[in-house]
């Protein structure tokens, strides 16, 4: 699995919650409410589940469950179909719940690969001002 | 590092030239008058920074009649980006998203 077409990446970002792991598991798992946060969605906390995320841009991600324990971890397939290999994406997504003295612990860890993962970056439009602001923070360091 | 890196770098490591993309990138085409008017420097300024931005492949310009329409060439960024980058700022803006739900709902 060392080919450059099948070469794994992973993104994780983690945050502090204030708010318990219980009505946080809510938020992940309702659809009503992940439709809130994250996209429109047909979820089911239910293993083997396949659903849909769908984002305003139009775009649709085919998702099933593959692991969940309440309160504690959450993890589904995150695949994005395109023509253009360029906005193609097959992954993993896997949120990560841990109790703290004032809330939570957020993790959320994303792995997987794009069949051009060098000129992936076609989901651009998911979000420029998040891209920007990520380019920001880049350049700042190199300062 | 390549040389493709350091000029997209050099060129927007400056604020203003910075602020003029962004605003391309958001809004679309523009004119120097336009784009002037919210750069808060001086129109050869602008001129000026379009033409470092130009350079770099990061904008394109477009004649019509005699004014002059710009507009951000998304692709000239390509080198910078993976879909990790952009998963990162994905979740990190979903995260925001869902604070302020939880903090709107019920225990």
């Amino acid at each position: 699995m060392t080919s450059t077409e099948t070469e794994t990446r992973t993104v994780v970002v983690e945050r502090d919650i204030a708010h318990p792991p219980e009505k946080l598991w809510r938020a992940l798992t309702q659809p009503h409410l992940m439709e809130e946060w994250l996209m429109k969605n047909d979820f089911k906390p239910q293993v083997g589940h396949g659903f849909q995320l769908r984002g305003e841009w139009g775009g649709v991600l085919d998702c099933e469950v593959l692991a969940l324990e309440p309160n504690k971890t959450l993890s589904y397939t995150w695949n994005h179909e395109h023509p253009d290999p360029a906005y193609a994406l097959q992954s993993v997504v896997t949120f990560t719940l841990t109790p703290t003295p004032t809330g939570t612990h957020l993790r959320v860890e994303q792995a997987g690969f794009s069949p051009t993962q060098k000129q992936a970056y076609g989901g651009a439009h998911a979000g420029w001002k998040q891209f920007l602001g990520n380019l920001d923070q880049l350049l700042d360091r190199l300062d | 590092m390549t040389d493709a890196h350091d000029v997209l770098f050099r060129t927007l490591a400056d604020p203003t030239r910075r602020g003029i993309f962004e605003r391309l990138c958001l809004d679309g085409e523009q004119t120097v008058g336009a784009l002037t008017i919210v750069a808060g420097v001086s129109q050869p300024a602008v001129s000026k920074h379009l033409g470092v931005l130009k350079q770099a492949g990061l904008v394109r310009d477009r004649q019509d009649g005699r004014q002059t329409h710009y507009s951000a060439q998304l692709n000239a960024l390509a080198p910078l980006i993976d879909w990790t980058s952009r998963m990162a700022g994905f979740w990190e803006a979903r995260f925001d998203n869902l604070e302020d739900l939880l903090n709107r709902m019920d225990q």
